[in-house]
Order: structure tokens, then C-alpha cells, then sequence
């Protein structure tokens, strides 16, 4: 009953709707839209260009990897002068590629892509707001990180090749021209992406922590909150807090390449001949970098561990465990986040006992990382089960999440960081535990939420293939490199097959290179399952996960501030499935404890007296006024 | 359903939940945000500075002038605010105008300083030591620019009337931000004396 009520409170404001919209031109609506769900999109959109490229490229130079000197002038085509004359790919380009993978799927993908997307689409309509707090800096955001884009993908094309120094750009290497030529316009052109995309990160951010505060609906306390909002929440914050350091550190950079100081360029002798720069240290880079790029890791995964959290509870039809617990790892992960960054510098020459005591906070966060992984299968356990393509992706980000975790403690060690540090273990380690593991987020969170953003299901056949391919490819890359890294395979290394023991190794490198094109492969299951369903797939139901919260209040399609009518008010945390006595296994958050009493516990009842005067106000619509 | 009937809401005054104004708010988080820029810079120069081969240089006295402009200015502003609370608006437009002027002066000022810093041999390439201080100031200049820009929109919200005691928004934005970039220039000039 208390489902159909909900949907009914809806139609029944239809006729109260103002229009006083005016139909806006092709340009407001789809290119320089302030609509959070169509930025979302947009978002959405790139972020997947991204991938394919991204992913595309790591196809490469892993053909490089397992087959040393394979003959690819079939790609001449595309890589044109890339491609030697004898077939084999220009080592120059290797490093290209190598440095563009990293910045692309770690900046351009599993940033932009999974949280600029499901920040934007999903904070407004599990909040219950009309839109963003500001829908014109929301916009902004996209457009600074497409222009980013733009400039990032023209790199590409350049004679010199794009940036070559790693996606983590350590001077010196990164900061003089004559390093390499990757260092020349390639560099300049990464720098100026990435302050771009700096830009456009905090706009969003500042947005999405805006929006969560400030334009909650009535009723909605922060205890009754979606894991998913509480993950975006504390990922932009904590990107509030890093980006800006990196724009610091790029742009110290920039006045060491391009003005001559001497920041990070101490004593070089290049042919022979000493450079003018004094001084400098490259280590203060590295702080700096990690001081980022540390958090960055959280702000890849927080997303995707807040989604799969509300697709985990809603598909295994149970509350999810530890509902306090999982928001207070989630605080945990991104308070040491910040103070864990001099792990991936142990090597540098830093004093031992500094290392130490980073070593202990890096491996403090294996207790909130734990505590999270417990509540995931203690809501699993017995649980009425639905494996939908979501479902399954989000176990699948379980499974990454835990057997990731557990190498990050061998290399959180700084003992044993001497010998893993910069080989294939560490390759291994965070492709799992962030790489995979977010992209399953971002698929599971794509599987989930296609019904709200295109209004049609997508094909379910499919997604199960597209999870099982997946999910035994990304196995079948990652875990024979972990013992390719403890061999000593070191990582960027073109070709590594001069000694003995490298050459042992080279079978288990081919076979990751046969399942890594095997998992590209299974991608475009789902591109064509994407984009099929946009258009042609079944029309979606008002719930078809039958979930609680709020985005599934709105039309099956929703329009220009998200509810008809009046926002609903929100009663009850959004967790409230199989609750004992309730006629159906799920109790939306809309539904007043007055509306059920034949499921409410004790102190739930003694809240009935406030629901009242919850309906009755109307705090924080943006709509209340005339805009 | 009882409890969605009466939703007649124009009548009412409910309290807010949050009386913080979501575009106030957005202001704080950009503060926040250029907090880090300049906490992640200092922290660089210390970093750079326990390491050594440090210059040490003299810090041109017309930076302590320039700071005590910077101050004016935000009394200035304080006053333009309490003007548009009272309603008062040829103080209001006056004491803006003072401010703008004032954060010009306080600009060239600082360029003159760099002069002098030229004149003592501190250049910009050289010892880090020197680069950070032209850097230091000339993102805080920078930043004072964005300042300069948001006082402009004030300004002329001022003169077309928008702003008055029952719409305060922007003049209070506009104030917070000077204010800040006021305390964030006296911290960076602290700093940069104290760890010379």
C-alpha cells in the first residue's frame, strides 16, 4: 500500500505544476545545460570516450610487454610514425602511452567519469533538490573539464608525442624540455590540461558539498542519508583539500620549465654541460604530487564503495549492516588519507624512522578498509539475493576491493617496499584495488541507474556476459603480475628481457596480454548494450529495483527539477528492506512510520508525533521562490 | 496520507534547517580551497628551507606600507558593509570606491616592491628562496585581482540600487572575501618575515 501511496502524492500535484519554463533552444538544453541530469550525461559520455581510448591504448603497450619487438605496422595506420620501420613500436611512444593510460583512467575516467557523473546525477535526487546549488558553476565544471580534455586529446596528436614522464611527471625528467621529448610540448600541453581539470574538479566539488548540506529535503538528517551521498560527500571534500596542493606543485612546475627557476632542478649536467638551475630539490615535487595523489586514490574509489553499498543493501533485500559503521570508515579512509602520502616515497632516501611511522598510518587503513569489507558480506549473508548486472559487479568490487587490500599491506611495508617498489606487484596492487575495482563502481552504478537517467532497462543477458568476462579477465591480468613483480619486473621498462630470470618470466607476460585483449574485447558487450538500450531497450518501470530511495519517487524520466509538484518529505532511513511485518519487502523513504504500523520498532512509533509537522513544512525547495 | 494535505506553504515561516545561504556557503568552500593552494605553498617553502643553500634577504620596507593599505582597505569595506545595513547608501557607494582605489594602490605597491627586490639582487630566477617570494605575492596578487573583479560587480550592483539592508548577499560575499584575502596577505607576509 504504502508503495502506491508514494507514486499517487506525485500525480496528484500534476495539476499544480507551474510552466512557466519557456521551451529552452537546442544549445541551453543539451550543450550549456545547468541541469545536473543532463551535466551527469555529459559527463557520463566523456568519461566513457576516455576509457575506450584509455583502455585501448594499455592494449598496446601490453602487446609490447608480452610479445618483446612484435611486428604492429598493422596499426601504422593509426599510430602512423609511431610504428618503426620495422613494425615494432617506438620505445619513445611506449613511455607516451604508458604516461597517457595512468593520466587518462586515473584523471580523465575514474574521476571526471565515475564521480563527475554520479555526484551529478545522484546527489539532487537522493537528497531531494531540484538541482545543484548552483547549476551555472556546475556547468562551468563540465565545460573546464572538457577544454581540458580538448587539450589533453590534441596532445596526442603533437610530433613530439605526448607527456612520456609517468602519469606522476617527477622532475627533473618532467621539468626540462631536452629530457625527453615528451618533456617538450607534450608536457606543456599535460600541465595545461591539468589545470583545467583542477579547475573543474573544485567547482564540482565545491557544488556537490554545497548541494548536500544546504538543500537536503525535510526529513532528510544526515542520518538518514544514502551511503552513496555520504561517499560523495567526503570524496569532494577531500578533493577540495588535495587538488589545490597539486595545483601548487604544477605550478612550480611550470616556473621551472618555463621561466628558469630552480624549485625542483638542483646541479644537472646535460652533455657535458652544467644547467644554471641551483638548488632545486625534486623530492619537495614528490610531497607535494603525493600529498594529492594519495587522496586521489579515495577519491577514485569512495564513489564506487558508496554505490555499490546502497546496490548491495537494495539487491540483497536487506538493511545494510553497519550503517554507522560504514559511514564512519568512510571518515576514517579519508582522514588518513591524508596522511599516508611519503608511502609511495620510501625509496627516496627519507629517514627510515619517518618511514616507519608512515608505514604504521599506511597500515592503519587496512582497519576502516576492513570494516567495510565485513559489512558488505554481513549484509550479503542471507540475504534474498538478486543477481542483476548491478548486483553482480558490485561483489565483484567486494572480491577487487579485498584481495587488492591484502597486497596493499605487503606494500604499505617499508621494508618490503625496497624490493616490490616500482616493479609489477605495485602495478598490480592498485590496478586491482582502485583501477578494477572503481571501474566495476562505475559499470555496477551505469547497470543500476540506466532506468532513471534514459528511462529504458538495459539488456540484463548481456550485462551478466559482460560481468563474468570481466570479472575472470581482470583476475586473469592482475594476479599473474603480482608474481611477475616479485621476479623484479620493473615497471615503464620497454623491454625487460636482457637478463635470465626476466626471460622465465615472459609466458605468464603473454598470457596477461591474451586476457588483457580478452577483457577489451568484453567491453564492447557493454558499449553496444549502452547504447542499444538508450534507444531501443525495454521502457522502464517507476522502480524497478524496487529501492527506497528517493530518485525513485520521480518520474520514470525526470524533468527540469526533478519532482511534479512538491518535493517528498523523507521519514525513515533509506535501509528499510524485509523489515519484519511489512507487507512488502521494501519500505520506501517517503512512507511515514504512521503508515505502517505493523513494522515499526518501539522507538520508530515514538516518531510519529513529529512526522506531522514534517509534511507540513517545506524547507530548502529552490522552488519555493519564482525563478 | 493525512500528513501531505495541508501543504499550503506560502503563509508559513518555517525555520530553516540551515540558515547558511547556499552561494555564502560556496564562497567558504572556495576560501577553504585557497587555504590549501597557500598552505601546501608555505609548507613547500619550508620543506625547501630546512634543506639549506637558503638566501637570505632583507624584505623591502614597502611591503610593511602596502600591508598597512591592505588594512585600511578592509576597514573601508567593513564600513560599506554597515552602510548597506543601514540603508545608507552614499557612504555605502563611497567607502567601496575607497576600497577599489585601495586595493589598486595596494597592487602597485607591491609591483614597486618587486622592484626593489630587483634592486637588491633577489630575482625571480635564482635562489628558491627569492622565487618564493615573487611567487607567494604574485598569487596573492592574483587572487586580490578576482577580489578586485567581485568588488567591481558590487560596485555596481551599489549604483543600480540592488543593494540595500533587505538584500545584503553581495555586499556580505564581496566583504568575506576581502576580508580574507586581507588576513591571507598579513599570514603570507608574517610568514615570509618570520622564515626568512
Amino acid at each position: 500500500m504504502s508503495v502506491v501511496a508514494t507514486s499517487t502524492i506525485v500525480d496528484a500535484h500534476v495539476e499544480e505544476v507551474h510552466e512557466h519554463h519557456e521551451e529552452q533552444n537546442f544549445w541551453k538544453k543539451y550543450v550549456f545545460s545547468e541541469d545536473h541530469k543532463t551535466i551527469a550525461k555529459q559527463y557520463m559520455i566523456t568519461g566513457i570516450f576516455w576509457a575506450v581510448i584509455g583502455i585501448a591504448m594499455s592494449v598496446v603497450f601490453r602487446l609490447q610487454l608480452g610479445f618483446p619487438g612484435i611486428n604492429l605496422s598493422w596499426l601504422k595506420p593509426v599510430l602512423g610514425r609511431w610504428i618503426t620501420e620495422t613494425g615494432t613500436l617506438d620505445p619513445n611512444f611506449y613511455l607516451a602511452l604508458v604516461t597517457m593510460h595512468g593520466t587518462i583512467m586515473v584523471f580523465f575516467v575514474l574521476t571526471a567519469g565515475l564521480s563527475g557523473t554520479f555526484s551529478n546525477f545522484l546527489i539532487p535526487l537522493q537528497i531531494g533538490a531540484r538541482d545543484m546549488a548552483s547549476g551555472f558553476l556546475n556547468m562551468l565544471g563540465f565545460w573546464f573539464f572538457a577544454l581540458s580534455s580538448v587539450v589533453m586529446f590534441i596532445s596526442l596528436f603533437l610530433h613530439t608525442g605526448p607527456a612520456a614522464g609517468g602519469w606522476v611527471i617527477y622532475p627533473p625528467l618532467s621539468a626540462l624540455p631536452q629530457a625527453h621529448m615528451g618533456s617538450e610540448m607534450g608536457m606543456t600541453l599535460w600541465l595545461s590540461s591539468m589545470a583545467l581539470f583542477i579547475i573543474s574538479s573544485l567547482l564540482g566539488g565545491i557544488n556537490y558539498i554545497t548541494t548536500v548540506i544546504n538543500l537536503r529535503t525535510r526529513g532528510m538528517t544526515f542520518s538518514r542519508l544514502p551511503l552513496t551521498i555520504w561517499a560523495f560527500f567526503i570524496t569532494a571534500v577531500l578533493g577540495l583539500i588535495s587538488f589545490p596542493v597539486l595545483f601548487s606543485a604544477a605550478l612550480l612546475l611550470i616556473f621551472d620549465r618555463h621561466f628558469g627557476t630552480s624549485f625542483y632542478l638542483s646541479e644537472i649536467y646535460i652533455n657535458g654541460e652544467a644547467l644554471p638551475n641551483m638548488g632545486g630539490s625534486p623530492i619537495l615535487f614528490q610531497h607535494l604530487f603525493w600529498f594529492l595523489g594519495h587522496p586521489e586514490v579515495y577519491i577514485v574509489l569512495l564513489p564506487a564503495l558508496g554505490m555499490t553499498s546502497e546496490i548491495i543493501a537494495t539487491n540483497a533485500r536487506k538493511p545494510i549492516f553497519g550503517y554507522r559503521a560504514m559511514i564512519a570508515s568512510l571518515l576514517g579512509i579519508a582522514f588518513l588519507a591524508f596522511v599516508v602520502w611519503a608511502h609511495h616515497m620510501f625509496v627516496t632516501g627519507m629517514n627510515p624512522f619517518l618511514g616507519s611511522i608512515f608505514m604504521f598510518l599506511t597500515l592503519i587503513i587496512a582497519v576502516p578498509s576492513a570494516v567495510k569489507a565485513f559489512n558488505y558480506i554481513t549484509t550479503l549473508w542471507r540475504g534474498n539475493i538478486i543477481f542483476t548486472p548491478a548486483m553482480l559487479f558490485s561483489i565483484g568490487l567486494v572480491s577487487l576491493f579485498v584481495s587488492g587490500g591484502v597486497t596493499g599491506i605487503i606494500l604499505g611495508n617499508s621494508a618490503l617496499d625496497i624490493q616490490l617498489h616500482d616493479t609489477y606487484f605495485v602495478v598490480a596492487h592498485f590496478h586491482i584495488v582502485m583501477g578494477a575495482a572503481s571501474a566495476f563502481g562505475f559499470f555496477a552504478g551505469i547497470y543500476h541507474w540506466f532506468p532513471k537517467m534514459f528511462g529504458r532497462m538495459m539488456n540484463n543477458s548481456m550485462g551478466q556476459i559482460h560481468f563474468w568476462a570481466t570479472f575472470i579477465g581482470v583476475y586473469l591480468i592482475f594476479y599473474p603480475m603480482h608474481y611477475i613483480g616479485i621476479a623484479g619486473f620493473p615497471r615503464r621498462y620497454y623491454q625487460f628481457t636482457t637478463y635470465d630470470f626476466a626471460k622465465s618470466y615472459t609466458n605468464l607476460n603473454m598470457f596477461v596480454t591474451i586476457a588483457a585483449i580478452f577483457t577489451f574485447a568484453a567491453q564492447f558487450i557493454f558499449l553496444w548494450n549502452f547504447f542499444y538500450s538508450m534507444f531501443k531497450g525495454k521502457t522502464a518501470p517507476l522502480n524497478p529495483w524496487r529501492s527506497n530511495t528517493l530518485e525513485w519517487t520521480t518520474p520514470v524520466v525526470p524533468g527540469h527539477g526533478n519532482w511534479v509538484g512538491e518535493i517528498p518529505a523523507v521519514y525513515r532511513w533509506p535501509y528499510d528492506y524485509s523489515k519484519p511485518g511489512a507487507a512488502e519487502d521494501f519500505i520506501p523513504q517517503t512512507v511515514p512510520y504512521s503508515a505502517t504500523p505493523e513494522s515499526n520498532l518501539p522507538h520508530e512509533t515514538a516518531l510519529i508525533a513529529e512526522e506531522k509537522e514534517l509534511g507540513e513544512i517545506n524547507l530548502n525547495d529552490q522552488f519555493r521562490t519564482a525563478h | 496520507m493525512e500528513h501531505l494535505k495541508n501543504l499550503n506553504l506560502a503563509e508559513e515561516q518555517p525555520q530553516e534547517t540551515l540558515s547558511m545561504d547556499p552561494k555564502k556557503f560556496i564562497l567558504w568552500l572556495f576560501i577553504v580551497s585557497i587555504i590549501m593552494l597557500f598552505a601546501s605553498q608555505t609548507s613547500a617553502y619550508l620543506v625547501r628551507r630546512a634543506e639549506g643553500n637558503w638566501l637570505e634577504f632583507t624584505v623591502p620596507i614597502i611591503f610593511s606600507y602596502s600591508t598597512v593599505v591592505l588594512v585600511v582597505s578592509s576597514i573601508s569595506m567593513h564600513i560599506a558593509y554597515l552602510a548597506a545595513k543601514k540603508d545608507n547608501f552614499s557612504v555605502l557607494k563611497t567607502a567601496i570606491s575607497i576600497t577599489f582605489a585601495l586595493g589598486l594602490v595596494f597592487l602597485w605597491m607591491q609591483f614597486e616592491g618587486w622592484k626593489d627586490l630587483v634592486k637588491q639582487n633577489v630575482y625571480f630566477v635564482g635562489n628558491p628562496a627569492g622565487s618564493f617570494f615573487y611567487v607567494f605575492t604574485f598569487l596573492h596578487g592574483a587572487h586580490l585581482i578576482t577580489g578586485l573583479i567581485v568588488l567591481c560587480v558590487a560596485f555596481t550592483a551599489a549604483f543600480q540600487m540592488q543593494i540595500h539592508a533587505k538584500n545584503l548577499r553581495r555586499i556580505s560575499i564581496c566583504a568575506t572575501y576581502w576580508h580574507f584575502l586581507d588576513i591571507l596577505w598579513i599570514y603570507l607576509f608574517v610568514f615570509l618575515l618570520y622564515f626568512r
